[in-house]
């Protein structure tokens, strides 16, 4: 079942927006004619492959190459010797910050490895299984060093220091003692400890949550060509090949102007294509070898190498007054950044208590290095984990003053004009609309049966613009060419030519779009943070009202009348005033046929950098069912409801709503980074890392909210990420509901809940509400 | 590495035998093949035994079955007589991997992949299945019980390999089922996997059982012991408290990343129950 | 080490080439036949990307060996469509937006052929579980298996 619901001022007389077309890109992804990262080849390609590292932690003593060089075949190899050290300095990468101290070490390790699966070498040789031969040569010499891989642990006095000069920034003083804690961030709002003061019940709890991956299809895969004069070619699947530009540029200490990269169609990132790890590796070798090198992780290299996000530490402590006001909120982040600083703590510290007026609120994030691949953007990054535990703790607050869930939330959501604890003062937001909606939907009320619990839970992300830039070029017989710089993962395509033809007031399949290559536009900051369809809308609509301006201009010429009497409406050119209905009218086709005479090609160019996305709130629902005797729970009815602003193709924004929620399920069921004592990850498999499937899902429900955010033309909001966010919660809080027993720890699988269940009913809990 | 696909047993015996490094036998390849790809086994000879027409057939036997150790999955669902008289053996091969995977995974591979959580071993062990197997020395039967011996280890010397599986006769009133936990709907391996096979009297009493576990010890088990404490019951409360209690005595897990060993041995206990009410309710309707 | 020679039929046309042993049938589909349209999700059989039809059978090719098509025939995703005419699933994924960002949809469609040739009115049950061996990362499922019941229908009232 899918619904909307349209605020009264979003009511207009669109043509095309809200409409549902068939995606530009559809049938070519449909046929197998798409082509992704693996897709690319070219004549005398090497394959390059990449030697890692089986110890969590140890310093590299010696790299012997020469027999691998040796053998017939190999082409070339790559070691830390060949990229230059970075000076330490941050730079955004999505929502997340990169050091390019840190990212040249990730890519290939220097001084230690600092994870399994560490890159220490690389080769390229004429085929695939020379390559893996010649991996198997390559002599490493490793000094083992303790590890660890908890966060908690990882803070301990004694614990192994990944990074020996690491000083906990964001602290004062300043410790003088290395650890490997390296940031400390705080948000702070009124006063907590006056706040609990006036509470009447307070509630805390610590929760626990695992590792999980993106789980995008495709995995990480480029071919790159370099010529003998340095000009370079990159094919990959990236959410940002600006990006890639950036980083692979800068770690080869090349000119940006010689690396042209050209970003293929992409299987997902979900934020963890955000990054390079193969990309600077395979230009380095394609430099060496002067041929063309194509390289594709393993399935087991993306979950050992790449990714994932954070594993975390919350405790939170929320005080309300028996009439349901919250009177303070305060939180304790703790974050696993992986092997180098850069968690998304900041983030999740943003967010945690976001969809609340609170007057008294404090959030606190540690950003911790463990020896787990570096962590990178997912989804919402960081926000998931803060939201899972304050939305635990709220449902469990409301039940305590006994209140209704959703009314507890209504009372004390955050509303246009409240100010955030970090920092911003909300403009119109959705947060009441969505929870008002959810209050009114089927669901909220439809009965349960045995051993089936229902749980509503809030979401929040800030979203995010940033430089973009798009060219809409009028072609000779009246169609048009849309090119856009930002890579399209859901259906970006279909929402910028939706925005450019109701401009242009045309059909949206007279515009055929298409990504274009770095060198074809000016610098397009990544896909991700919601932003693509919200920014490139504003430029979109930028470019097209140029087209449009310069249309009047021509037609003007033509008909020798001031600027001011020429109008654009539905499609057509035509004068006003006295000439009006004098059967003067210029359409596209003539226009573009006309350009030439008329004073060259009609191209609309934006470039600028997006300011004004507004907040994304959303509300779920959730029913599970628990099996008392397995712990197994099975999620059986479920509804997004979430504010979009506007939704320019609705099909995909419920596919979004669709998919976030259906990632926050498995994160919250069964999706886990399992390691040994070894420290050597268990499950680097889609067998034994379990994202839901098919059979495991029932439909999925939407109710798309529309609060236009003023700052769009079109009153979009970013819809992307926030879906994620509300799942874990609410599916702890059906859980609750259904067995009367709180999880504090994801996942919730059924090892783990059986054995909560078995301890209640030994220690005859009352709160146990299964029946056996 | 070298590929074989010989069309006789024969051929492919002489194969095997001669081979002087490591020779595997390919059937479904569902496990082999990903074992190859992760360099678990660096065979230098794979002998694939689809071609032989003998393994890929199932036919009427003595009254019973005889089953190809290279039939898949698939074709065991699609067998008209098969999934009427033995169900569970059906069921559990139809739970081994994905659609894609039952197309290609045979009872024969799943058996020989000697990993303690095969889905079809349990259900063969209560089924009374034997394995008829052949090599240098010719043939021989065995009962499937007796072909694992532990985690990647087989009761088969060099150049033996599995030809196929023989299901007895049924007395009336008998029925299969076969029931595993995890922790998705699909897709998994099996945490505990439980098969019953049952036969009853007139009465609804149960005159013989068997009972197959997998993914709870170093090898799939028969346990004697919980069919005993369901003979001469109708699967009273009483029965089947005394029949839980015998499957979990019989469980000797490990810790690992699909399971801890006090969840297996609670849910071995839950899952066989189920499988014998599943069983019971079938051959209460025959 | 030399190369086995095979020759099979994709889509209905016969074709010939070589493979080393090691070489998977969707190696042999994607490097040497250039047929891209078949995706490589994780190559152990767990993802359902690289979905074919193989002699019938729906399987992943990378659990097959490339020497073992010899001499059968092999349906891809290539093969769908008949000339400009899309395949009813094709045209229902399209209209219900059941992909976003596509990786995992040749894989998807081939199954669900697969499906519809054998069950051409299945339950979303069915659906579900048949295509429990194809993951999608993007969609929650949702309008797969809307386009897939769609498609159903529409095939049965043709």
């Amino acid at each position: 079942m899918q619904e909307r619901v349209r605020n009264a001022e979003a009511a207009t007389d669109l043509k095309v927006i809200g409409t549902r077309p068939i995606r530009p890109d559809g049938v070519d992804k449909v046929t197998g004619r798409a082509r992704f990262g693996a897709d690319y080849n070219l004549p005398g390609q090497l394959i390059g492959k990449v030697l890692r590292s089986p110890y969590p932690h140890a310093r590299i003593k010696r790299i012997d190459t020469s027999k691998a060089a040796a053998l017939p075949g190999v082409k070339a190899i790559v070691t830390r010797d060949d990229f230059p050290d970075q000076p330490s300095e941050f730079v955004p990468a999505g929502e997340m910050l990169i050091n390019y101290r840190d990212l040249v070490r990730n890519i290939m390790a220097r001084e230690k490895v600092l994870y399994e699966g560490h890159a220490v070498a690389a080769v390229a040789a004429t085929s695939a299984s020379i390559a893996k031969q010649a991996l198997k040569l390559i002599e490493v010499e490793y000094e083992v060093l303790p590890h660890v891989l908890d966060v908690d642990e990882a803070m301990r006095p004694d614990a192994p220091l990944l990074h020996e000069n690491m000083i906990t920034a964001g602290v004062d003083p300043a410790p003088n003692t290395p650890s490997n804690i390296a940031k400390r961030v705080e948000f702070k709002l009124g006063d907590v400890e006056k706040g609990f003061a006036e509470a009447d019940v307070i509630i805390e709890r610590e929760f626990k949550t695992k590792p999980v991956h993106q789980g995008y299809i495709e995995p990480h895969a480029c071919l790159a060509n370099v010529s003998e004069d340095g000009q370079a070619e990159l094919w990959v699947t990236t959410q940002g090949h600006w990006i890639v530009r950036a980083h692979c540029a800068r770690l080869l200490g090349w000119d940006a102007s010689k690396l042209r990269v050209i970003a293929s169609e992409i299987g997902g990132g979900f934020g963890g294509k955000t990054v390079v790890y193969l990309e600077p590796v395979a230009l380095a070798l394609s430099a060496k070898a002067k041929r063309p090198v194509k390289m594709v992780m393993t399935r087991d290299e993306v979950f050992r190498a790449t990714g994932p996000t954070s594993g975390a530490t919350v405790r939170v402590k929320i005080g309300a007054k028996n009439d349901g006001c919250i009177t303070a909120g305060e939180a304790e982040l703790w974050y696993q950044a992986g092997a180098f600083q850069g968690s998304p703590v900041g983030p999740g510290a943003m967010c945690a208590f976001a969809p609340y007026d609170l007057e008294n609120v404090k959030t606190v994030g540690y950003d911790v290095v463990t020896n787990r691949p570096k962590v990178a953007a997912y989804r919402a990054p960081g926000a998931p984990i803060s939201e899972y535990a304050v939305e635990s703790v709220v449902d469990e607050l409301a039940k305590a003053i006994g209140m209704d869930p959703i009314d507890f939330r209504l009372k004390n959501a955050a509303k246009e004009g409240t100010k955030a604890a970090y920092g911003p003062k909300f403009g119109p937001i959705g947060l009441i609309e969505t929870l008002e909606a959810a209050k009114a939907h089927p669901h909220w009320s439809a009965p349960l049966g045995p051993n089936q619990g229902r749980g509503v839970a809030s979401g929040f992300w800030f979203n995010v613009g940033g430089e973009t830039t798009v060219q809409l070029q009028l072609n000779e017989d009246g169609t048009f060419n849309l090119v856009a710089g930002t890579p399209d993962i859901g259906g970006l395509r279909a929402s910028l030519c939706m925005m450019a033809a109701e401009e242009l007031g045309i059909d949206p399949s007279r515009i055929r779009p298409l990504i274009g290559d770095t060198a074809s536009l000016g610098f397009n900051f990544l896909t991700g943070g919601s932003r693509s369809t919200f920014a490139g809308g504003m430029a979109v609509v930028e470019a097209a009202r140029k087209v449009i301006a310069q249309a009047r201009e021509r037609a003007a010429k033509l008909w020798e009348l001031p600027l001011e009497e020429v109008i654009f409406e539905d499609g057509l050119v035509k004068p006003t005033g006295e000439h009006a209905g004098k059967n003067l009218v210029l359409s596209f086709a003539d226009l573009g046929r006309l350009a030439g005479k008329t004073g060259g090609p009609i191209v609309g160019n934006a470039s600028l950098t997006a300011h004004g996305a507004a907040p994304t709130f959303g509300t779920h629902i959730a029913d599970v069912e628990v099996d008392p005797e397995t712990g197994k729970i099975s999620v059986i009815r479920y509804t997004v409801i979430q504010d979009a602003g506007r939704a320019i193709h609705p099909s995909y924004v419920e596919g979004q709503f669709q998919g976030g929620a259906a990632q926050g399920i498995g994160w919250a069921l069964n999706e886990e980074y399992i390691y040994g004592e070894d420290g050597r990850l268990q499950n680097p498999s889609f067998l034994d890392y379990r994202m839901p499937v098919a059979s495991d899902l029932p439909m999925i429900d939407t109710v798309i909210v529309e609060v236009p955010n003023p700052r769009h033309p079109y009153g979009v909001r970013g819809v992307g990420e926030t879906p994620i966010v509300p799942p874990l919660a609410a599916i702890a809080n059906a859980v609750e509901d259904a067995t009367g027993l709180r999880f504090t720890e994801l996942p919730m699988s059924p090892p783990r809940v059986l054995a909560a269940i078995e301890a209640a009913r030994a220690r005859g809990d009352k709160r146990l509400k299964l029946k056996f | 590495m070298r590929y074989e696909a010989p069309e006789t047993l024969e051929a492919a015996v002489t194969l095997l035998a001669n081979e002087p490094g490591e020779a595997r036998v390919l059937a479904g390849g569902t496990d082999l093949l990903v074992q190859l790809k992760t360099d678990i086994i660096a065979p230098q000879l794979l002998v694939d035994i689809k071609r032989i027409a003998e393994l890929r057939e199932v036919k009427r036997e003595a009254g019973g079955f005889r089953i190809g150790a290279a039939v898949t999955g698939a074709e065991l669902k699609e067998h008209p007589e098969l999934k009427t008289v033995w169900p569970g053996v059906v069921e559990a091969a139809n739970l081994i991997g994905s659609t894609q995977v039952q197309g290609r995974a045979t009872l024969g591979g799943n058996l020989c992949n000697a990993s303690p959580a095969a889905d079809s071993v349990p259900a063969l062990i209560a089924a009374g299945a034997r394995v008829t197997v052949v090599g240098p020395n010719g043939r021989r039967d065995l009962p499937v019980e007796n072909v694992v011996l532990g985690p990647r280890r087989l009761a088969l010397e060099k150049g033996e390999f599995v030809v196929s599986f023989f299901l007895p006769p049924r007395p009336p009133r008998s029925a299969d089922a076969y029931l595993r936990f995890i922790p998705r709907t699909e897709m998994d391996i099996a945490v505990v996997g439980a098969g019953v096979n049952l036969t009853l009297n007139e009465e609804g009493k149960v005159t013989a059982a068997r009972v197959g576990l997998g993914a709870v010890a170093a090898r799939p088990l028969l346990v004697p012991e919980a069919a005993e404490a369901l003979v001469g019951s109708s699967l009273e409360d009483q029965a089947l408290a005394r029949f839980e209690e015998a499957v979990r005595s019989a469980c000797q897990p490990i810790d690992d990343k699909r399971g801890t060993r006090e969840f297996r041995i609670k849910v071995a206990g839950v899952m066989a129950r189920r499988a014998a009410l599943k069983a019971y309710e079938r051959a209460r309707s025959r | 080490m030399a190369k086995h020679h095979i020759a099979f039929t994709v889509n209905g046309d016969p074709v010939e080439t070589l493979c080393e042993t090691e070489e998977t049938l969707l190696d042999v589909l994607r490097n040497g036949l250039g047929l891209t349209g078949t995706k490589e999700g994780c190559g152990t059989g767990d993802c359902g990307a690289c979905s074919v039809i193989l002699d019938g059978r729906l399987v992943c090719s990378c659990l097959v060996l490339g020497v073992e098509a010899n001499g059968k025939s092999v349906e891809t995703i290539e093969g769908m469509a008949r000339g400009d005419e899309l395949h009813p699933l094709q045209r229902k994924f399209l209209e219900h937006a059941a992909l976003q960002c596509g990786i995992c949809t040749p894989g998807f469609l081939v199954a669900a052929k697969a499906l519809l040739d054998r069950n051409p009115n299945p339950t979303e049950t069915e659906v579900r579980y048949w295509l429990a061996g194809n993951l999608c990362r993007c969609t929650g499922y949702d309008k797969i298996v809307r386009a897939v019941l769609d498609a159903a229908a529409e095939m049965r009232r043709a």
